[in-house]
């Protein structure tokens, strides 16, 4: 218990020094990376709370695919990191100050708040047997298949949005008309013309 | 040990953390959409958190359809970047200022 | 006979509206062609309906044609009620419609509007005849507004003129004045008797004379009472009665087949019709009589003595019809409806034929209506002169004349009307009508004499014009003058003592004037040779002689005598200052508050406070909200942080 306890701070300490890292870093690519390792390590506290699908989903999604396409923009773009980056002492006491009094509010919120309730127990442990993924899907797949084939309409949607946002029909461009190629006749092509054999000169 | 608290007072730090990203990253939209990600990773958290401790996988659905949705944002706030990019030459946020009253 | 009636009343409409809507297809021939052609069908046919109901003896009949709504109990339907009344209306409506149709080819010949205006008469002709056929209150009331409004039409016929655009928007006004009383005593007929049905109306009529009803608190009025003065105001609008006579005058603006058909044959007369109509009713209330008796005969003395001082041949027409329409109202007043209905009818032809003869003078002049700069005009226009001679005399009622009998039995059913008493309001009466005579010789002969006798005023150019009218024009100027001379010797003894209108007509046996002096009628003849005998007379002729002595032998004299009574002068000429009050009056002051309400009330309250107060308060605010909008996604991205560092705060700490 104390090993795992000790793991949690440990991991918590890792992402929260990476999440900082996203903020302050001064290169988006480094941003990136440290938003990967954040994910990392949110992911491994998600398996410690037992909930391992989602864990690995979040690795293979996020980091396998989302950062993927973050990092790949932004290394496309190649954004001036300096001229981007600055300014940000300007802001920083406002930032500072809002941070604040949202730290306040939430510890308020969640250790004042919840004093009589003991809530600050440990997990009560899964039964035996439990299977997170399969419990998921038995709750996804039926209960809310609805909403489960919404998402997969919003996936698709992104799919389209993107394609047609970013897709550019540049002049000169050699692409393949397969209707026209189909359509064609021979006659369209080949003009038989009817002449004398030359003769032998 | 570690129990609810614990989850949510992380769940918490990132969420302030991503907040002043927004705050201070004024100027890179790269930037604030991957603050955005961690303001939604930190939610995660708390539904996670929260499913744990009632032993109900409602809240897990949910962070399953924020992260399709999450997902879903990203390309196309990624896309819109790029087309931004490719017309104004700057993802800069400041020069970004045609919607003004 | 039902489709008889119909085809009476919708013939006419069908008329004007092939005229008024397709006049420029059918032409000008079409369109007098297929008026003419409708009014001429009502006519004949009314003209058999009366031959019917007087000689074939058929029953009055009550059709109800077609139920319009029926609202909580309240019937409104369209509906003809043919009697003996509406029968003679409807044969001396369509037949002077008819001479005025032929009349104004001649007269509107050289005019652009020729169409249009053949519609608006075939197009009165049918509100007429909807009027006096109605039997109901609201169909009533339905023909009096749309006589009403053909009335205006036509009296700003020529909508260029500027005074003719006044005089038609005054007699709307003041016609609207008198409606109001109008509608307001239907209202009190529905209210009372809870039907708008006159069979019904009059069958409660002693029910409701027993009501009263507290107009002012604390003081009852009788039911019937007010009824039938609220009513009477209608008819002191339409039948242009004192003190709401002013519009008639100005009427004169319109063209001349107008004011001889609408402004003095038929439409002014449709308030005495209305109040013998209403008979049943009247003769429950000797308050309203007695209000009726003295306003016609302030109208019938003192709109005379106006006639004298006025230079326009119409108008001096004009003059002379609100003061005959006074005699008729004093006949109601004393009730002796039957002596009203019948000046009505005799005045109804010779004040056409004087009309249309003082129309015919003005074409022949070119139209130009100051008899100051006429004369002499006789021998240029023979039958002109002769009809005209005919309608002045019958106007004085020169005995003989279709005038005559009727003024003089009505001057002696005045005279007998002792129920009245021998109170201020018998002398008035009495006095008013005597003395109107009078006055009434005086102006009709100053007006011929200045017309057609004496030198010559015109000028050259004018005078080498003068001829004759033709035709269409003297046509109905002799079919007119026909009745005016001769209609009385075998109309009077049926119509006035033989029971002509039967039901139609109801007076309470004791003040039964026209059943008193029948007692002692021997005929036409027997007035004629008795008629030395009347102050009546000998009134008229002393008018005629006036007449004579100041206006053809002594033509210096009148403006010695105008020189002399200046102060009366004047307030004849202007007319007893009744438009200075108004105008300056009533009118001014209605404009003070318009003026007022649009300024304040419409353009500062409405205009300035709410809409565009609420359109720059909204443009206000939004420009000061524009100034955070300022575009910037970092913007509205922090106010979001802001509002939920807010939001999570209020929940916390202050819920």
């Amino acid at each position: 218990m104390i090993f795992e306890a000790m793991l949690f701070y440990l991991f918590a300490a890792i992402m929260i020094g990476a999440a900082l890292g996203v903020v302050f870093a001064k290169n988006p690519v480094h941003s990136v990376m440290f938003l990967v390792l954040t994910f990392f390590n949110s992911a491994i506290l998600w398996l410690m709370a037992e909930a391992e699908f989602l864990a690995i989903v979040l690795v293979l999604v996020y980091v396998g695919a989302v950062m993927v396409l973050f990092l790949f923009v932004i290394m496309m773009l190649e954004v001036n990191v300096e001229a981007v980056k600055r300014g940000l002492t300007r802001y920083a006491p406002l930032a500072i100050a809002i941070a604040l009094i949202m730290v306040i509010e939430l510890i308020q919120l969640i250790w004042l708040r919840s004093q009589d309730v003991q809530v600050s127990s440990s997990f009560a442990p899964n039964p035996e047997g439990y299977d997170n993924t399969k419990a998921l899907g038995a709750v996804l797949y039926t209960e809310h298949v609805y909403a489960f084939e919404i998402a997969a309409v919003i996936l698709l949607l992104a799919i389209v949005a993107a394609i047609t946002l970013t897709m550019r029909k540049r002049p000169g461009l050699k692409v393949q008309d397969i209707a026209k190629q189909v359509s064609v006749r021979a006659k369209d092509r080949i003009r038989i013309v009817k002449m004398d054999a030359e003769k032998k000169q | 040990m570690i129990g609810l608290q614990h989850y949510l007072t992380l769940s918490a730090m990132l969420f302030v953390l991503s907040i002043a990203g927004i705050i201070i990253n004024r100027r890179n939209l790269i930037l604030l959409l991957m603050c955005i990600e961690l303001m939604l990773l930190a939610v995660n958290f708390n539904f996670i958190a929260f499913s744990r401790y009632l032993g109900d996988e409602t809240g897990q659905v949910f962070v399953f359809f924020i992260l399709t949705v999450a997902a879903a944002e990203a390309a196309i706030g990624l896309a819109i970047l790029v087309v931004l990019f490719r017309t104004r030459r700057s993802i800069n946020v400041e020069e970004l200022n045609r919607m003004k009253g | 006979m039902y489709s008889y009636y119909l085809t009476i009343v919708l013939a006419p409409l069908f008329a004007a509206i092939v005229a008024g809507l397709f006049g420029y297809k059918i032409g000008r021939k079409g369109a007098h062609s297929i008026t003419i052609g409708a009014v001429g069908l009502s006519c004949v046919l009314s003209f058999y309906v009366l031959y019917r109901m007087y000689w074939g003896g058929a029953e009055p009949e009550n059709i109800s044609v077609y139920t319009w709504a029926v609202s909580d109990g309240l019937r409104m339907e369209v509906g003809f009620l043919v009697d003996r009344l509406t029968v003679l209306m409807m044969a001396v409506v369509t037949f002077v419609s008819f001479m005025v149709h032929i009349y104004t080819i001649g007269y509107m010949h050289d005019d652009p509007g020729y169409q249009r205006f053949f519609s608006y008469i075939s197009l009165f002709t049918f509100s007429m005849l909807m009027l006096v056929m109605s039997n109901n209150f609201l169909q009533l009331f339905f023909g009096w507004e749309a006589v009403g409004l053909v009335s205006y039409l036509l009296i700003g016929f020529w909508f260029k003129r500027e005074t003719a655009i006044f005089a038609n928007l005054k007699a709307f006004l003041v016609n609207r004045v008198g409606d109001f009383g109008f509608i307001l005593g239907i209202a009190a007929v529905v209210m009372f008797t809870g039907s708008l049905d006159y069979a019904t109306v009059f069958g409660q009529a002693e029910e409701v004379a027993a009501q009263s009803v507290e107009v002012f608190p604390g003081s009852p009025w009788n039911a019937m009472t007010l009824i039938c003065i609220l009513l009477f105001i209608g008819a002191m609008g339409k039948s242009a009665q004192a003190p709401l006579h002013v519009w008639l005058p100005d009427s004169m603006e319109g063209p001349t087949p107008i004011s001889a058909l609408i402004h003095a044959a038929t439409m002014v007369t449709a308030g005495i019709f209305m109040v013998a109509r209403m008979s049943p009713l009247y003769e429950f209330s000797t308050t309203a009589l007695a209000v009726v008796i003295v306003i016609g005969a302030i109208t019938a003395f003192f709109m005379g003595l106006l006639g004298i001082v006025q230079n326009d041949i119409k108008r001096v027409v004009a003059y002379s019809t609100l003061s005959q329409l006074g005699y008729m109202t004093v006949a109601l007043g004393a009730s002796a409806y039957g002596a009203a209905i019948f000046h009505l009818m005799t005045h109804a032809f010779f004040k056409a034929l004087l009309f249309l003869a003082a129309g015919s003078v003005i074409i022949a002049m070119h139209h130009e209506q100051d008899i100051r700069k006429m004369g002499g005009i006789r021998k240029y226009m023979p039958i002109t002169y002769w009809t005209s001679l005919i309608g002045s005399l019958a106007l004085i009622g020169f005995p003989g004349t279709a005038g005559f009998f009727s003024k003089d039995l009505l001057i002696e059913a005045v005279r007998d009307s002792h129920w009245h008493g021998e109170g201020a309001v018998y002398w008035i009466a009495y006095l008013s009508v005597l003395l109107g005579v009078f006055v009434t010789a005086l102006y009709s002969f100053r007006m011929f004499f200045l017309v057609f006798h004496g030198e010559e005023r015109m000028d050259k150019e004018t005078r080498s014009h003068l001829h004759e009218t033709p035709w269409v024009v003297t046509v109905p100027l002799v079919m007119l003058a026909i009745p005016s001379l001769a209609i009385g010797w075998f109309t009077v003894g049926p119509v006035l003592f033989g029971g002509f209108f039967g039901d139609a007509i109801f007076v309470e046996h004791s003040r039964d004037v026209l059943a008193h002096i029948g007692e002692h009628w021997h005929g036409p003849m027997g007035l004629l040779t008795h008629t030395w005998q009347t102050p009546v007379f000998w009134l008229a002729m002393g008018g005629l002689a006036t007449a004579v002595y100041l206006y053809l032998l002594r033509p210096d004299l009148p403006a010695k005598i105008k020189a002399k009574v200046e102060g009366l002068y004047n307030l004849l000429d202007r007319k007893y200052y009744f438009d200075d009050l108004y105008i300056k009056g009533f009118a001014a002051w209605g404009r003070g508050i318009g003026t007022a309400l649009w300024k304040h009330g419409d353009q500062f309250l409405i205009d300035g406070v709410l809409v565009n107060g609420t359109a720059n308060s909204v443009g206000k605010l939004a420009g000061v909200m524009r100034q955070l909008q300022s575009g910037y996604l970092y913007t509205y991205a922090f106010a979001m942080i802001i509002g939920l560092t807010m939001f999570l705060g209020w929940l916390i700490w202050f819920r």
